[in-house]
């Protein structure tokens, strides 16, 4: 038993190191996705403190919104890329629009009430959303609309190590398109006016407001961005499997990657994402099958928990200063 | 003018901290609970005991429990339903292994196992806090469902993975499997439900529960004032699974009738969760207002337009449903983020002093 667990599994990954490498790019893959809804968590949370359940619907109802209305424009005879970047455009609007009416009926009367209250908030936001995207697109599993968006399909294969290994050329986009808007998130934040402003809200509200940042405002910048990310996400991830609701669940996930990660560390996201990502598809491939398999719906929270319990405030989270 | 303390002396301490000093509140007190151990019985149809009564007990009776966690020992916890999970499938098990023993001692029985179980997910909360622990409790939760799952063991190797209720019953009358009455199966949840209420507002009143507040409102302080942390935490987590564990078996008991592991899902956590935030955190009577709002408003929902003659399909009437149900917990969460225990507390402290303003 000792063997199986300690010994074996490493012994498997040397011998055939094209699937551990196999592995690994899967993993890396999941974790870039998780990574990306991290994200979007992460820039709520630094700018208002609210810890935004609702991004996981957010990501869904976004890619709805694109899907549908192109499928609309497709009824009317307007079809192909050019009208699936005007739906593009539209589901950016509809998040926009989402961001303010969030801002005004939601944040705008709660304010500086306990987090608890603002987290339960998100639940309402992300029940409504649950309601109206059903009602409006249905609620059946929708293709994502990959190739009019110019996302490449299909893989390649790559001999290495003694074997092959095969590569999605649509997670390879999605993983050079999730640094893209990293990078730009990167360089919007530092070198942007809004960006500062959203910085000094992030460091104390207080100080933000008494230099004349107006919290609503940046609030609704934040929002669209969150909603930019889970667009983004949507797509992503829509094209690797079909749009729905069951996406909801899987947003959970994102939960351990900022435990791990920090609330308040964009790199934190990404770095926990890749961790949870690859430490989630090694667990389930070499010893979930030791525990009956499926482990991978509780073995991220399990390797938060642990790590949790030697660093509480995450990876590169805030250091956490407990005050009487 | 009939809500009025005046004339009504109290002469010793004993009398001045009763949970209710006010007659005016046992007489009401009194009342509702013969309406629900007399009216309801006598005069509810079927729909109104096996729908609505059962399992706004139930629900109430797990939201008491997870109150005690979040509401009185500030540990934010989403593992509930996990913690039920495990009170349903203990119970299931004492049952099946030892028959001869009655299954209403295994349902309460099978609360020390979730009590166990719960104070060993508890652990971690003496060094994470708030949201890190929040994700801490959904480990508990993804993994005990996984148990549920592929643990075989726990559901006798029964091949649709279900668990079934065996009908057993007392003094003749069937009170678990399918020849049970709703009336019986209702009767026996109220009286569980109405004692283990009773056990909890005693716990929260006294030594343990002002501790427990002590901890939630500052926990560093209330260390530097002599309350140990880690057993007071665990308490709470254990105090609040034992609750969970009960609600839990008594729902497949004497609710479903049978439970597969998607019963104990992350979306029970999350309903229980919002019954406590509306109801009002710290509050056994609000525990049991946040039930009756989420469960009861739905069914409501659900039967107005078909009530109005509205022709709307099935489909369409539940994703309003969710639609509005969204609305109305962000409504409350503005209009009182107290809960609504505290719009009873102010319309309470409004009668008394009714029809002067203060």
């Amino acid at each position: 038993m000792l063997y199986n667990i300690f010994i074996d599994p490493f012994v498997q990954m040397v011998q055939m190191p094209d699937l551990l490498v196999q592995t690994l790019w899967e993993g890396l893959v999941s974790g870039v996705l998780y990574a990306l809804i991290a994200l979007g968590f992460v820039l709520i949370f630094k700018a208002s403190g609210v810890f935004n359940f609702a991004q996981g619907i957010m990501v869904v109802f976004s890619a709805l919104t694109l899907v549908g209305s192109y499928e609309k424009f497709a009824s009317w005879g307007f079809s192909g890329p050019v009208a699936a970047f005007v739906a593009l455009i539209l589901a950016a609007a509809v998040m926009f629009v989402l961001a303010v009416l969030v801002e005004r009926v939601v944040l705008r009367p709660l304010v500086n009430q306990p987090d608890i209250i603002l987290f339960m908030a998100t639940f309402g936001i992300t029940y409504v959303l649950i309601g109206f995207g059903e009602m409006v697109f249905g609620g059946d599993p929708k293709q994502m609309i990959a190739s009019e968006l110019f996302l490449p399909s299909g893989a390649f294969d790559v001999e290495m190590l003694g074997g092959r290994v095969s590569f999605q050329k649509l997670d390879i986009a999605a993983a050079v398109i999730a640094s893209v808007m990293i990078a730009g998130l990167a360089v919007f934040f530092q070198k942007t006016r809004i960006g500062r402003a959203l910085r000094a809200v992030a460091d104390s509200h207080k100080a933000a407001l008494s230099v004349g940042i107006s919290l609503n405002q940046i609030w609704v910048i934040v929002w669209f961005a969150a909603g930019l990310v889970a667009l983004v996400t949507g797509i992503m991830w829509g094209a690797r499997s079909d749009v729905s609701f069951a996406l909801e669940i899987v947003a959970l996930k994102a939960l351990p990657v900022l435990v791990l990660g920090g609330f308040t560390s964009v790199p934190g996201a990404i770095v926990g994402g890749l961790i949870i990502g690859v430490g989630e598809k090694l667990g389930e491939f070499y010893w979930g099958p030791l525990l009956g398999g499926g482990i991978e719906s509780w073995l991220a929270y399990v390797i938060a928990l642990v790590f949790l319990l030697y660093r509480p405030q995450g990876l590169f989270g805030d250091k956490i200063i407990e005050r009487i | 003018m009939f809500y009025r303390e005046t004339g009504q002396f109290k002469q010793d301490y004993a009398a001045d901290s009763a949970v209710f000093p006010i007659l005016q509140d046992r007489y009401g007190l009194a009342i509702i609970l013969a309406i629900a151990f007399v009216g309801i019985p006598l005069f509810g149809n079927e729909f109104l005991l096996a729908s609505v009564m059962i399992p706004f007990l139930i629900l109430s009776l797990a939201a008491i429990g997870l109150n005690i966690l979040v509401g009185y020992t500030g540990l934010l916890s989403l593992g509930t339903a996990g913690f039920m999970g495990v009170g349903a499938y203990a119970a299931y098990k004492l049952s099946t292994i030892f028959p001869q023993v009655h299954i209403l001692v295994w349902i309460l029985c099978s609360g020390f196992f979730a009590a166990g179980i719960g104070a060993l997910f508890g652990l971690p909360s003496l060094r994470i806090k708030g949201f890190y622990l929040a994700v801490a409790t959904l480990a508990a939760q993804f993994f005990l469902q996984w148990c549920f799952v592929r643990v075989s063991w726990l559901y006798n190797d029964n091949p649709s993975g279900a668990i079934e209720v065996p009908a057993r019953s007392l003094f003749g009358i069937a009170i678990t499997g399918p020849s049970a009455t709703p009336v019986t199966r209702y009767l026996v949840v109220l009286i569980i439900v109405v004692v283990m209420t009773l056990i909890a507002s005693n716990i929260v009143h006294g030594r343990i529960g002002r501790t427990w507040m002590a901890v939630r409102d500052m926990d560093i302080a209330a260390q530097l004032m002599g309350i140990r942390l880690l057993p007071a935490k665990l308490l709470a987590f254990a105090v609040s699974s034992f609750y969970c564990g009960v609600a839990g078996a008594l729902m497949v008991f004497l609710w479903l009738g049978a439970a597969e592991p998607s019963a104990f899902d992350i979306r029970l956590s999350f309903v229980l969760l919002f019954m406590v935030i509306i109801g009002g955190l710290g509050s056994l009577i609000g525990s049991f207002m946040g039930a009756a709002l989420i469960h009861i408003m739905p069914i409501f929902i659900r039967a107005l337009p078909e009530s109005l003659g509205l022709p709307i399909g099935a489909a369409t009437v539940e994703h309003l449903t969710f639609l509005i149900v969204g609305g109305l917990i962000i409504f409350f969460l503005i209009v009182e983020p107290h809960g609504l225990a505290r719009l009873w507390q102010i319309a309470k402290q409004k009668l008394r002093v009714w029809p002067f303003p203060y």
